[in-house]
């Protein structure tokens, strides 16, 4: 990027935009702004222009915080472009600063020679000191290594919704729509398909205010046509991305969970129970599935974390799919209940969205720090499997996989998110569900000719236990959390059964390694200097990374870990095909020391705990750093 | 009703050996409940026991239908999933006073609350049997057991007022010696559709020994028991006393009958849907007064299993059950093969 987004003012205008190969744009403003809404109205422009593209959706846990305070703002960035974009971008080149509190927080974060675009009318006294700032920035030196566009957008908004009698409040409210509209001029965007999202979205609520925020947004738009002679601003076009050929559609990593978790209860041809509770960022998935009705889902708000997954439990008991999701917090509460899915060898399914933790944490920012929990956090030895999704459109295919192997192994599975992953978007090439294997549920339903069921006998390659639905005649059976006797089910306090069940029940999570897909090299070689091992939300930046870096003829390769309880079979040695492995990871160094405890290798932590994704360019300097590196 | 017994009380006793103490209160529960699936024709593979953890909650092992002995509490949770999967099966909940009052006293709040048709079985025996007797929730103020050498200090809760508090519909009290009455009740129970809440004293004989003895024991009985019927005066002691209630202080008092007639006496006529008498039978403190049994409340309405259901058949009517359709509904566009060749960059999916 170079600082072609502004100029100096011109006289005669350049006769086409300015092409560019990818732009970082963050939005911020008050919580109560509208922000969210404004940056998701303008990703839906841009996966509609064909950029290929990602979010960061970044918001205080409070729902209204204190207007103009640092605390309360919130903001949404947006990385677009001609080429594969993975990640939110590190630095953005343009801020939209809707007030004091916006610049304050996110210019650290902007590039030298960005571009700000900031409200003067709410840059006000009041405002500017509740922000910090003893002089106004717009004024003085502050914003000097930056280009600046500060526009009175309160009072240019406020007289283009004059027409519709909003009170000032309500009016001022559709200042980020017109802060939308000069983004669409400045991309040269087609504001149609967002005008009629929006009526769809709105306009059963109002029609009036649906038609001032129109009015807004066209206003907006209008002042970038006629402004552009006076203003250091540039029409830019970022032309299409090269994109495999399909239908596309913008995802977020709640509708695709939810969505993969359906496409999973079909392929296993079994209803879907969803026991769950409130609690950010997981909730989403929780509103998608209720509205599914059709679908053969069941959703259940539970009064607590406890019941939701017990209630889960015992859908699946009675012959459902049993599915419950939540944040960290909250799978801490369903440890026991864990235990006894274990126990009872039920499929469940349990989506873990991360938040920063520990105890309530950062409810809505990212970490990925429950990976212990996941592959240890129970009482007793008890071993389930972890998945993890790396992306919004690949929560889709792990939602699925998580649904696959609770099912075809009677066992529950984590299937760990993040916030990041939750509530960025991308955009998505949609598949055909018919290209998809089923794997169809066969409930046992023979009467032995002799004796009574053992509920607990295994298929010999799989060891999962037969699963018999309550209501089939002639099993009825108990079971239940106390050990089971080895085939029979019954109560048993053996000291060799326990043993034996023990190791039965570790054998049956490890043997799925030789059931899901073996370990491959995302990028680069399958040997080599530097592998850089990565899960879940960290792909983006990891590829990104590498790839520059191999751009330089650096050797590293990137190996993304999907399956993370049991690790794919030929992991070991894969890794050790290289000199040296980097770990980096959103928390303290949790896959690393599995790494190192499995396959005894020296894995090296690059962590990070700031509630924010990695860089390209944190990752980058670590892998020349391991690169450059004598020991 | 013509009941079919399709089985005897012994076709529901399982295999498994009952690891109670002997001469506990449980055994002749479990036998009044076999009675009751016999009498009321119940079928095996439909009838679903689940239960939490403590000496109540093996019932389930002792049942011969599917059951599910699950964790500490839990068990309201459970049965609620395993009733929204499958509202044909028929479920029994098993809980006892630590763990359906204490660890899973919110658990059985919603579970009333919500109303999912079912039958709370709550063996009542006022102390923690399984792990070695400490006092429990329903513990009378002063207990002294091994986590209260001194006596306990709070004071108890009473599982029928926690049950009509939390919006039961149908409550109902029995005992472990009350084996000619409690199939009676559990009939009932199993009738009402909805949350049926039945609180059954038991004798733990080895850590609460004789601690309803006052007003369960043979002897005490008669004098100590009020035996509810709708549409019948509420009289006990042989017909010698009744209850009537002060219509200035809102409270009940206990009447010598003599030879009088209970209308003209003003003696209270068992109304199931009257909740404010309920509560009041309910709270009568022992000594006094007698100890309310049978079915002190039933007032029906919509149970949750059913609504759920017919939420989800009404939210689905007439729309069509095509996922790829899903998957492509709202903003969507496409690549045509032609305008860009296929990149390799785009999040492969493995």
């Amino acid at each position: 990027m170079t600082t072609a987004l502004a100029s100096s003012p011109v006289t005669d205008r350049e006769p086409s935009p300015l092409a560019l190969e990818a732009v970082v744009m963050r939005f911020a403003g008050d919580s109560g702004d509208g922000i969210q809404l404004t940056g998701s109205q303008f990703t839906l422009s841009t996966a509609l222009a064909g950029n290929d593209l990602a979010t960061f959706p970044d918001f205080p846990a409070e729902i209204r915080a204190p207007q103009g305070t640092t605390f309360g703002v919130s903001a949404f960035q947006i990385n677009f472009g001609s080429t594969s974009i993975e990640t939110a971008g590190d630095v953005p080149d343009v801020l939209m600063a809707m007030n004091p509190a916006a610049l304050k927080v996110n210019l650290a974060a902007l590039r030298h020679g960005g571009l700000i675009i900031a409200d003067t009318g709410a840059f006000d006294e009041r405002n500017l000191e509740k922000a910090g700032y003893a002089s106004n920035p717009l004024e003085d030196s502050t914003l000097a290594p930056y280009h600046v566009v500060a526009l009175d957008i309160s009072r240019l908004t406020l007289e283009a919704v004059k027409p519709f009698g909003l009170s000032n409040r309500d009016g001022l409210r559709c200042k980020a729509m017109w802060a939308l509209g000069l983004a669409l001029w400045m991309f040269d965007r087609d504001r149609q398909p967002l005008i009629a999202s929006l009526q769809a979205k709105f306009g059963a609520k109002s029609d009036k205010l649906v038609a001032a925020n129109v009015a807004a947004l066209n206003a907006g738009h209008a002042y970038g046509e006629t402004a552009e002679i006076s203003l250091p601003l540039k029409q830019v076009r970022v032309p299409r991305a090269e994109m495999a050929p399909g239908l596309y559609r913008t995802v977020t990593g709640g509708e695709t969970i939810a969505l993969g978790l359906v496409a999973g209860s079909q392929l296993a041809a079994l209803p879907l129970f969803l026991g769950s509770y409130p609690i950010t960022p997981a909730s989403p998935i929780l509103h998608y599935l209720a509205r599914l009705k059709e679908y053969d889902v069941t959703t259940f708000q539970a009064e607590d974390e406890i019941a939701a997954i017990c209630s889960a439990i015992g859908a699946s008991y009675a012959g459902q799919l049993g599915v419950t999701t939540s944040s960290g917090p909250g799978v801490a509460l369903k440890g026991e209940a864990l235990g006894l899915a274990i126990m009872s060898e039920l499929p469940l399914v349990v989506v873990n969205c991360q938040r920063g933790g520990p105890s309530t944490g950062l409810p809505t920012k990212t970490e990925q720090s429950d990976l212990y929990q996941a592959v240890y956090g129970r009482n007793g030895d008890a071993p389930l499997v972890v998945i993890a999704a790396r992306s919004p459109s690949d929560c889709f295919e792990v939602a699925i996989e998580a649904v696959r192997l609770a099912v075809q192994f009677m066992t529950p599975v984590i299937l760990l998110t993040d916030g990041y992953i939750a509530n960025a978007a991308e955009p998505w090439r949609i598949p055909d569900l018919a290209t998809y294997q089923s794997f169809p549920v066969e409930f046992f339903s023979a009467v032995p000719a002799e004796g009574r069921i053992n509920p607990y006998q295994r298929d010999p390659d799989t060891l999962k236990r037969i699963w018999i639905k309550p209501g089939t005649p002639g099993l009825t059976h108990r079971i239940g959390g106390i050990e089971k006797g080895f085939n029979t089910g019954e109560i048993s306090y053996d000291a060799a059964n326990h043993q034996k069940m023990t190791d039965t029940r570790k054998a049956k999570i490890e043997g799925i390694a030789n059931f899901i897909p073996e370990q491959e090299v995302s990028l680069g070689d399958d040997h080599g200097k530097l592998a850089v091992v990565g899960w879940g939300s960290t792909f983006g930046p990891i590829q990104q990374a590498v790839r520059r870096v191999r751009a330089r003829g650096g050797d590293v390769s990137h190996i993304h870990v999907r399956h993370l309880w049991p690790l794919p079979r030929n992991l070991g040695a894969l890794l050790k095909n290289y000199e040296r492995i980097l770990v980096p990871e959103m928390n303290t160094g949790q896959l690393k020391t599995v790494l190192r405890d499995q396959f005894l290798v020296d894995a090296k932590p690059l962590n990070k705990v700031s509630g924010q994704p990695f860089m390209i360019a944190e990752i980058e300097t670590a892998i020349e750093q391991a690169l450059a590196s004598r020991s | 009703m013509n009941a079919i017994a399709k089985f005897s009380p012994a076709d529901f006793a399982s295999d498994q050996e009952v690891r109670w103490c002997p001469g506990c209160g449980d055994y002749s529960i479990l036998k009044s409940v076999q009675r009751t699936l016999s009498e009321i024709g119940a079928s095996r593979e439909n009838t679903v026991c689940v239960s939490g953890i403590g000496c109540s909650s093996r019932f389930p092992y002792y049942v011969e239908t599917y059951g599910y002995h699950t964790i500490h509490g839990r068990a309201p949770a459970i049965a609620t999933g395993v009733k929204l999967a499958n509202p044909e099966l028929d479920v029994w909940i098993v809980t006892g006073d630590g763990d359906g009052l204490s660890i899973g006293g919110n658990h059985l709040l919603h579970l009333l609350r919500r109303n999912l048709d079912c039958q709370v079985l709550l063996f009542n025996n006022e102390i923690y049997g399984l792990t070695k007797g400490q006092y429990s929730p329903t513990s009378r103020f002063g207990t002294r057991s091994p986590s209260t050498p001194f006596g306990s200090v709070d004071r108890p809760l009473n599982p029928c007022t926690f049950a009509l508090g939390a919006g039961a519909r149908f409550v109902a009290r029995s005992s472990d010696l009350a084996l000619s009455k409690t199939p009676e009740i559990l009939a009932r129970a199993h009738a009402h559709r909805g949350t049926s809440f039945v609180e059954i004293y038991s004798n733990c004989v080895v850590y609460n020994n004789a601690a309803f003895e006052k007003f369960v024991g043979k002897k005490a009985a008669p004098d100590a028991q009020l035996w509810l019927e709708t549409g019948k005066p509420m009289l006990f002691a042989n017909g010698t006393k009744g209850l009537r209630l002060d219509r200035d202080s809102l409270t009940l008092e206990v009447v010598s009958m003599a030879d009088q007639d209970p209308a003209a006496a003003g003696i209270l006529v068992h109304d199931e849907t009257n909740k404010t008498i309920a509560q009041l039978l309910i709270d009568m403190p022992f000594g006094s007064f007698p100890v309310a049994f049978g079915v002190i409340y039933c007032d029906p309405t919509p149970a949750f299993d059913g609504a759920v259901i017919e939420q989800n058949r009404t939210a689905a009517a007439g729309k069509i059950r095509d996922l790829n359709a899903l998957l492509r509904k709202g903003d969507t566009w496409s690549v045509e093969d032609d305008a860009a060749p296929p990149s390799t960059g785009l999040h492969p999916l493995q």
